[in-house]
């Protein structure tokens, strides 16, 4: 038990210079076009938008607006470079094609983090050593499935579904990409991917790189713009298979639009994850976990562990070392190498985080934020915990998408099941214990796709990742990641 | 708490529960301490860090070839580390065999810097309390102010827990004002949750400082094992309101590994231990690695190693 005068003290003392990664070695276009055909080409429209930096507030460049007609160019060039060329291209040959774009993208790592950096608010260390590596990895790992395909399916003939329209979100830009576009090149399939309007720039820096690795034409088109070009690349009749990862908002209008077509889809929607910590688990890493768990990527992660559920023996002990890890948290700059927490990627959604912080308070929860100074511009937010929050308020059913934990107790194993499942999603879960076997009984009883057990947030292409109930439909990556691109013929 | 059990707990004689100390997962520590290790200390920062290394540093020689002349030298440069730089610190300690106290006392005469003695059957311990009581008086008497114990780990290990509790306390009533500091020769007790339980012992039993190693068992100092004695000295100064010291000792020779367990140091116990007084490295090379990289903020350069005196 603590007395109040008993504090750890992290303010102020050895102050870390700033290391910010350098931009001089990387170039940003003062507009970008779309990318059809194996081309960068002008939008029918003739409309751009702006991206800015998040952690500035200042313009990076213009993107295209796609229109209809921009998207039905590039689904048309897709389909051409399906029937013409990658459908019947030996699948080697197109593995050696996704390998390229792996080793390009590994040698502009630095680059694309940079930029991803910039674009998206997330801090350096995380895009230097997570988005990028596991992006090129997902490439890596789909181009030697190319080839083999009947081996991940004995007795079944796998086919290509055709034309894959994509719809990824801005929380991993390029990493999202990555999930998309190298299992659909990897079973036979072409694409026509949309990035996120506020996080366009990686995407157009990957079309760089599949321009340089001598793709064919039209295997890979990627079209810029907000919910319009989506829902264009949604109602196309052209295109074979849908594949959307974002809010279950979104999701649920594709899944209607989607509904009595012949077009197959996979929805990677919201989540709700309760982080549950037994009274044996090893409560120092445990915070670890739950750190990592929530405040990772400014909480813009849809399987983050934003519930956090604790044994009552062990609760005032953990909310305590929580607060003092929370303490050492940097919020600020994304491109200083020392910042843990980045900028919230737009305006829009610091709103809507502060519209639940409102909510939170006005439902009776007690607010702690650590003390981290934020910058006077930018769009920012202190690593936030709701505690005394109960089940049946908002921030605790709601997924925020933030840096903001609600924290509950339990008394048992049933108690923590039972709220771990009260939700209407299931994308992922964490268990802390040095018992196995309440490891094991904890993921067979959570329903959730992904349960880490004394870990979180861990991804690698060889897992498959997706949800249950709300949180979508379909799995991505693994073996399993193949089959949401193939027919499987008898 | 209750003012009562403050008043008990710094001053306690009885055995904690060790089944009551958090375990340890070692994977989870490995990935805190890479954190630590990709904080990236530059410029201004990096200079702070170098000069607090210094400060902190127990100037070590523990050789059986040890000589009183080789033991003046040291002091000399634990007074002098580099004086064609100015501003710079002193080292906190010399830490030397007991035989070699008076040695260091006359050397040091007239400086603010501590005597540490290694005592109790170092580097082993394997031998009586009588004999390790005695050890530690000879040191003391010979005027260290501090004294680096090592535990017996045979008992340790053997889960004779109170055999180890009583003989801290023993040795730190032989301490009288000295500086008590436990070594847990943390390479020998194979496990993180052994460390932890062995930190969490050696405070109750009165350690003003724990320790990791001797330097003569491989491996010697970690910084997941620092990391883990750390952690175990938070849950204390939390129980007890007493704040303890840490100093990892053995292996850390360079100037980036120091600065990293700096980070590491306050990130987990704060501002308060970032002092000689809470925190020192036990180390014999690591002040001329820490110098030369203070030449080259300076400068520009590194220097040759023949520019910086071995001892």
């Amino acid at each position: 038990m603590a007395t109040p005068e008993n504090k750890l003290a992290f303010d102020g003392g050895w102050e870390y210079a700033p290391a910010p990664e350098s931009t001089d070695h990387i170039s940003i276009k003062k507009r970008y076009e779309l990318f059809i055909d194996g081309e960068f080409v002008k939008p029918e429209s003739g409309k751009y938008f702006e991206t800015i930096n998040p952690a500035t507030e200042e313009r990076l460049s213009r993107v295209a607006e796609a229109s209809a007609a921009d998207v039905d160019k590039a689904v048309k060039a897709a389909r051409t470079a399906y029937a013409k060329v990658w459908s019947k291209m030996k699948p080697a040959e197109r593995g050696k094609y996704i390998y390229r774009i792996a080793r390009i993208m590994q040698e502009r790592a630095r680059e694309f983090a940079t930029i991803e950096s910039l674009d998206g608010g997330k801090p350096i260390r995380e895009s230097r050593d997570i988005d990028i590596p596991l992006a090129a990895a997902h490439f890596f790992y789909y181009a030697g499935w190319a080839d083999k395909l009947e081996y991940a399916f004995p007795g079944r003939r796998p086919k290509p579904l055709g034309v894959a329209g994509q719809i990824i979100p801005w929380n991993f830009p390029l990493l999202m990409a990555a999930w998309k576009i190298a299992p659909a090149l990897a079973c036979g399939n072409t694409v026509v991917i949309k990035p996120a309007e506020t996080t366009p720039l990686t995407a157009m820096k990957l079309a760089e790189v599949i321009a340089d690795a001598g793709l064919p034409p039209g295997v890979v088109n990627i079209v810029t713009g907000a919910g319009k070009t989506g829902a264009d690349i949604v109602q196309h009749p052209g295109i074979d298979k849908i594949a959307f990862t974002g809010s279950t908002e979104v999701g649920r209008i594709i899944q209607k639009a989607l509904a009595g077509t012949r077009k197959s889809y996979t929805l990677e929607l919201g989540g709700k994850a309760a982080n549950i910590i037994f009274a044996d688990a090893a409560l120092d890493q445990a915070v670890e976990g739950i750190v990592n768990g929530i405040f990772f990527n400014q909480g813009h992660v849809c399987c983050a562990g934003s519930r956090l559920l604790v044994q009552e023996s062990v609760a005032d002990e953990v909310i305590r070392r929580l607060k003092d890890r929370m303490a050492t948290l940097r919020v600020g700059n994304p491109l200083d190498k020392n910042t843990d927490i980045g900028a919230i990627n737009s305006r829009q959604q610091l709103e809507t985080i502060q519209k639940y912080l409102k909510i939170g308070k006005e439902e009776g929860a007690e607010v702690y934020q650590s003390a981290a100074r934020l910058p006077k511009k930018g769009f920012f937010c202190k690593p936030t915990l709701f505690t005394g929050v109960s089940q049946s308020n908002r921030v605790v059913q709601e997924e925020i998408f933030g840096p903001v934990l609600a924290v509950q107790t339990f008394r048992t194993f049933n108690e923590a099941i039972a709220k771990a499942n009260n939700t209407p999603y299931g994308l992922s879960g964490g268990v802390w214990t040095d018992k196995g076997a309440k490891i094991f009984k904890m993921t067979q009883d959570i329903r959730a796709g992904v349960i880490w057990a004394n870990t979180f947030n861990k991804f690698d292409p060889t897992s498959p990742f997706g949800g249950y109930k709300e949180s979508g439909v379909g799995r991505e990556g693994g073996l399993h990641g193949l089959d949401a691109y193939l027919r499987l013929e008898a | 708490m209750s003012s009562a059990s403050v008043s008990r707990l710094p001053g306690a004689t009885r055995l904690p529960d060790l089944s009551r100390v958090p375990a340890v997962d070692e994977v989870g520590v490995n990935e805190r301490v890479a954190r630590f290790q990709s904080r990236s200390i530059k410029a201004k920062a990096k200079i702070e860090g170098l000069k607090l290394t210094l400060s902190m540093i127990d100037l070590t020689t523990l050789e059986g070839q040890d000589t009183p002349g080789k033991v003046q030298q040291l002091c000399q440069k634990a007074i002098h580390l580099h004086d064609s730089m100015p501003g710079l610190p002193h080292v906190a300690a010399v830490c030397v065999y007991p035989t070699m106290v008076s040695v260091a006392k006359d050397a040091l005469e007239g400086h603010d810097i501590n005597i540490a003695s290694v005592a109790t059957a170092f580097p082993s311990g394997m031998s009586s309390l009588d004999i390790k009581l005695n050890d530690t008086r000879i040191a003391v008497d010979a005027g260290a102010n501090e004294i680096d114990m090592v535990i017996s780990r045979g008992a340790f290990l053997a889960g004779d827990y109170q055999l180890v509790f009583d003989e801290i306390v023993a040795v730190k009533e032989a301490c009288g004002d000295a500086h008590l500091k436990v070594i847990l020769e943390t390479g020998e007790l194979g496990t993180l949750d052994r460390v932890r339980r062995a930190s969490v012992l050696a405070m109750h039993a009165g350690a003003d400082f724990i320790k990791t190693s001797t330097g003569k068992i491989h491996p010697a100092a970690t910084m997941q094992v620092t990391l883990t004695m750390l952690q175990a000295i938070t849950d204390f100064y939390y129980e007890t309101g007493r704040m303890v010291g840490m100093k990892p000792a053995g292996g850390i020779s360079s100037a980036k590994l120091a600065l990293h367990y700096l980070v590491m140091l306050q990130e987990t116990l704060g501002n308060a231990w970032m002092t000689p007084e809470w925190f020192r490295f036990g180390a014999s090379s690591l002040a001329n690695d820490v110098l030369m990289q203070l030449k080259k903020q300076e400068t520009g350069v590194y220097q040759s190693p023949d520019y910086f005196s071995k001892d």
